[in-house]
């Protein structure tokens, strides 16, 4: 593609990952599901996966990874994405496997395979994107909704004595011997995007490496069901859910425990 | 070397007059917003550092008001807008 308008601007600083297929996303305005795609994706690149990647993708607003990041992509039940993965991974040990989760999917309804999974030590990374609430059914409460908070399940705000408190997953997943890699970033502002990708090399990096299982939970903006402008949801995730969910990295295995 | 000297100081004195003082072009870089692809988040506003990027009246077809790039003299491509696009309709050129 050529500079548009004025001469002299010729080198392309910045253009679409070539992972990321040149289509419209559906995301809402705001959503920064479309950020962290694009995370993904450029972190495929940088590796040179692309013809070697399988994702794996769950139901929610997460699912339609396939159609917008070009790889294979395996669509699994609910919840069953680490599940799917640890039989991709197994049959196909060459192949780079990924999961792309939300937290409905992950933290709720299949927190089972997600800590087993951990808990095996199988050689996956896993994309957890957590907005505090189930995005594509309509904002019910999900396990990580802040406590307070007004979803369509909880219209007084989630209360600790009926609906018990929000999980930290990145810090629960660091707690099991076999994670590799156990991290949580936002994307609120430039820097966080940055260290974002930087966690996504990593946790690329562990499974490339052999080393284990690799986990990096996004903190991201619901803007449509927080009833919120997306700015203000930015705001939201910079001030209180950074608080209780703050970001850093848990976990990072510095060699591998079969070496 | 009398003429070549000649030349170069009279292209020299043509390209100012080309470009008068003020509408010399100060920027070191260039975005274009994908007009139909802006969904008007309007997150890429506050994040650019030189406020180049605003918000327009203009609708397009999904029914958003894109964002417009207003400043283009102050542009430095550092495409931090770009990174922050969820919709990565940002591109840039340095």
């Amino acid at each position: 593609m050529s500079a548009p308008g004025k001469v002299g601007f010729s080198k392309a600083v910045y253009t679409r990952p070539r992972s990321l297929v040149d289509v419209k996303s559906h995301f809402c305005p705001g959503c920064h599901h479309g950020t962290i795609h694009k995370i993904v994706a450029e972190c495929i690149d940088r590796y040179g996966l692309r013809e070697k990647t399988i994702g794996v993708a769950c139901v929610g607003c997460s699912v339609f990874l396939y159609d917008y990041i070009d790889v294979d992509v395996v669509e699994s039940p609910h919840g069953r994405a680490p599940a799917v993965a640890t039989g991709v991974k197994r049959a196909q040990p060459d192949k780079f496997v990924f999961t792309y989760q939300g937290d409905g999917d992950l933290a709720a309804i299949g927190t089972s395979e997600i800590i087993h999974a951990a808990n095996r030590g199988e050689n996956l990374s896993v994309i957890f994107v957590n907005n505090t609430t189930y995005g594509m059914t309509g904002g019910q409460m999900a396990p990580t909704t802040m406590l307070g908070q007004k979803t369509s399940t909880t219209p007084y705000g989630r209360d600790f004595r009926g609906d018990g408190y929000p999980i930290r997953m990145a810090e629960l997943l660091a707690g099991l011997e076999g994670t590799a890699y156990s991290a949580r970033v936002a994307v609120s502002t430039p820097a966080q995007i940055r260290k974002a990708k930087e966690s996504v090399r990593k946790a690329f990096e562990m499974q490339i490496g052999g080393m284990g299982f690799s986990i990096v939970e996004f903190l991201s903006t619901c803007p449509t069901n927080w009833g919120m402008k997306p700015l203000d949801a930015q705001k939201r995730v910079l001030g209180e859910m950074s608080e209780y969910f703050p970001p850093g990295v848990f976990k990072e295995r510095k060699q591998a425990d079969f070496a | 070397m009398q003429v070549y000297r000649t030349a170069s100081h009279e292209r020299s004195r043509l390209s100012e007059a080309a470009q008068p003082k003020g509408e010399r072009i100060t920027a070191t870089g260039r975005i274009e917003i994908d007009f139909e692809r802006c969904k008007a988040c309007e997150l890429c506003v506050p994040a650019c550092p030189k406020d180049c990027i605003g918000m327009g009246a203009a609708v397009n077809r999904q029914g958003y008001a894109s964002a417009v790039f207003e400043r283009p003299d102050d542009c430095t491509g550092c495409a931090i807008c770009a990174e922050t696009c969820p919709d990565a309709c940002i591109l840039v050129w340095r």
